[in-house]
């Protein structure tokens, strides 16, 4: 298999706080080598947003483990570098890892039920997270600035609340509970996997402002993990769009949701429907399944899914695609079709159906 | 109320041509006894509450509203899986509400459920042959050319190959697993299927397969849907009417046309535009309920949403409002409607 180390990709951005280059992940099983990550690069600055789009089993959640060093090393064979903050985690000790994690980088989890402790009050879970950093600070300390936590991210009644139990809460209580506990040491990445997939979506739409004041007022570089590309386009500067662990398109999120130009974005925004348009108009799904990473597809790992496979004679089969530019600055996309004929096809058969209208 | 509830709701049918509806729904009520603490005093969720609707032959209804507004209960209700505490439910003219034993085995033939959760509602010690035979067993029906040839007919009415029909549940994806699901369902032929969030646990690529497919057997089979659903943008696809719930009680029934253009009760609003748009970056314009839905145990007084409504005025929290028709042909539930298109 080929390397994507493509150059447009590879640029080093100096004013990143996150560097990704060329991240492989993978995980030796019984039944084979499971490629999760394959070639992922990116960065991200503070202050911006990036979001990771894909599929299940696409590789994102999987990155954003990597990013908090929370593979086993035992069993995971990682690959390439992940500088945060200038200093490169992949291959560090788990000691300086803790050091790092929590207070320059912290993670907000889908599920804020499982990710908060049944047992603990929610305010001493918050205050442990702060006291794990600053070891000095006294316990009353501690427990005053998980309460302004709680106040800060649009918990009514903070002082009462903290003294009760994740059960206590409300869905979306819970996610700003969980929200405050990984801004509690004001870290300047901030990961959210799918953090609003479990709520309803007016709670949605008030987590996602929520997160959008706390990174104006705190400067924090967030990366917004999730499959939904309406919250993607609400929320993101930048996307990179994931499939099979590889990237397929990156770009800014003008030019993904407005002039894609992989066939998978096309395919997931053809695929979801829309608030506007014509209801009666069939969605365009993508065909089939995604692939099992143990047995990738040769060639372009799309390419049983692509209606336009094969259209450059037997490249789509033999050969992976790179990252290439894609015409602007800043776009770029790993498919064997020229620019012309993307260009075409999109207006042709896309540019009609579900949310791409 | 009932009564006024009950002529509004007639009222929103006009649009469609004057049959008889294969499902009527008059004042359905569900309560949940719950007990705060061993020796706590019992109280009442207030699960469903004086509900009504219609759904016609080969129409598509669909019920929309955040968790916890009581559609699941009411799709429950249907299929006879919850007994209602009061109300009055008609199918095909027969009221259906409290019927028992083997009049009600012969009910079920024509009103199915797809469940929301392929991974739960499938038996993984059962072959997908014996799944999708077991309603033509359970029913002693025996289709002409035998049940095998049944099941694989309809195996491949849902876009499966025929010949996974020995194979097991763990075998197949998630969109595969609720094809196997709606093939279960369509086993007996019925007149009408309650899908209950059948596509919100699948990856957004297999949604719009299995959206399609149910699309597609719509037309084809003519079938009635009572289709449950958090997420608009699927519902707008799907449903040619909806009808919105909140805290158990409907706010507002109208056409697709007139709920997603010109919703008239502020809560269909607010749902409208917390959806996240991909034709609009930034998300700028959106209108923000503050706080979460109130317990069902204890609703507020008046129009139980005048907790989370901009609009609120007194009146609202003394005087529950009852489904009236708009100007524009829906029936809302709101002292102050909205007029107006949404931008």
């Amino acid at each position: 298999m080929t390397t994507s180390t493509s150059p447009a990709a590879a640029a080093v951005d100096p004013e990143a706080y996150l560097q990704v280059r060329d991240l492989k992940v993978q995980f030796p099983t019984e039944d084979g080598l499971v490629r999760a990550v394959d070639g992922v690069t990116f960065s991200v600055r503070r202050g911006q947003t990036l979001g990771i789009v894909g599929e299940s089993g696409s590789g994102k959640s999987v990155t954003s483990m990597s990013i908090l060093g929370l593979h086993n090393p035992a069993r995971t064979k990682i690959t390439g570098e992940i500088s945060i903050g200038g200093k490169n985690i992949v291959g560090m000790k788990e000691q300086q890892l803790q050091r790092l994690r929590g207070k320059d980088v912290a993670m907000i989890f889908q599920d804020p039920l499982s990710a908060l402790h049944p047992y603990y009050k929610v305010g001493a879970q918050i205050a442990e997270a702060y006291k794990v950093h600053h070891p000095s600070a006294s316990k009353k300390e501690a427990t005053t600035r998980a309460v302004d936590m709680l106040d800060r991210v649009g918990i009514p009644q903070p002082q009462r609340r903290a003294n009760q139990y994740p059960h206590e809460f409300s869905g979306g209580m819970r996610q700003r509970a969980m929200i405050a506990m990984a801004l509690v040491n004001d870290p300047a990445l901030v990961i959210a996997d799918e953090p609003t997939t479990a709520l309803d979506v007016t709670v949605q739409a008030q987590i996602l402002e929520l997160l959008e004041d706390l990174q104006r007022e705190f400067q924090s570089a967030i990366i917004m993990i999730t499959h939904d590309l309406g919250v993607v386009s609400q929320v993101a500067d930048d996307v990179l769009v994931m499939y099979a662990g590889r990237p397929v398109e990156t770009g800014s999120v003008e030019q993904i949701m407005k002039r894609p130009q992989h066939p998978y974005t096309w395919g997931l925004l053809a695929s979801v429907p829309s608030l506007h348009g014509d209801a009666t108009v069939d969605l365009v799904p993508i065909k089939g399944n995604p692939p099992s990473l143990i047995n990738l597809p040769t060639g372009c790992s799309f390419n049983p899914r692509c209606r336009y496979a094969g259209q450059n004679g037997n490249r789509s089969f033999s050969e992976v695609p790179e990252l290439r530019p894609a015409g602007e600055p800043g776009h770029n996309v790993a498919c064997h079709m020229s620019f012309e004929t993307r260009q075409r096809l999109y207006a042709e058969d896309i540019a009609h159906a579900g949310v791409a209208q | 109320m009932t009564d006024l509830a009950g002529t509004a709701a007639g009222t929103a049918t006009t649009t469609t041509p004057a049959r008889e509806p294969l499902l009527k729904v008059e004042g359905l009520t569900k309560h949940f006894p719950v007990r705060s603490g061993l020796w706590g005093k019992g109280s009442v969720v207030r699960a469903v509450e004086n509900v009504n609707f219609e759904v016609h032959p080969g129409e598509t209804l669909g019920l929309v509203g955040e968790s916890g507004c009581g559609k699941t209960t009411t799709g429950r209700m249907l299929v006879r899986l919850l007994e209602p505490t009061a109300g009055k439910i008609t199918f095909d003219g027969e009221d259906i509400t409290h019927t028992k034993g083997a009049r009600l085995r012969k009910l079920r033939q024509d009103i199915q459920i797809i469940f929301q959760d392929p991974y739960a509602s499938l038996n993984p010690r059962h072959t997908v042959g014996r799944i999708v035979a077991m309603p033509l067993q359970v029913n002693g029906i025996t289709p002409p050319g035998g049940v095998k040839r049944r099941v694989q007919e309809l195996l491949e009415t849902v876009g499966l190959n025929p010949e996974h029909y020995n194979r097991y549940p763990h075998e197949f994806s998630g969109g595969q697993r609720q094809r196997i699901g709606i093939a279960r369902a369509l086993a007996l032929k019925p007149k009408l299927i309650v899908a209950d969030e059948p596509v919100s646990a699948l990856d957004v690529s297999i949604q719009a397969q299995v959206v399609n497919l149910l699309r597609q057997l719509q037309r084809d089979l003519g079938l009635s849907f009572v289709f449950i659903a958090h997420d608009l943008a699927v519902v707008r696809h799907f449903c040619e009417r909806i009808a919105v719930m909140y805290l158990g009680r409907m706010v507002e029934v109208g056409t697709r046309q007139q709920i997603y253009e010109n919703p008239a009760h502020p809560y269909t609003r607010a749902l409208l535009s917390a959806v996240p748009d991909v034709t609009k970056l930034g998300g700028h314009g959106r209108i923000k309920l503050e706080g979460d839905v109130p317990s069902p145990i204890d609703p507020p007084s008046g129009c139980v949403f005048h907790t989370r409504c901009w609009k609120a005025q007194e009146k609202c929290s003394a005087e529950a409002p009852v489904l009236l028709p708009n100007p524009n042909g829906s029936i809302s539930a709101c002292h102050f409607p909205e007029t107006g298109e949404v931008v």
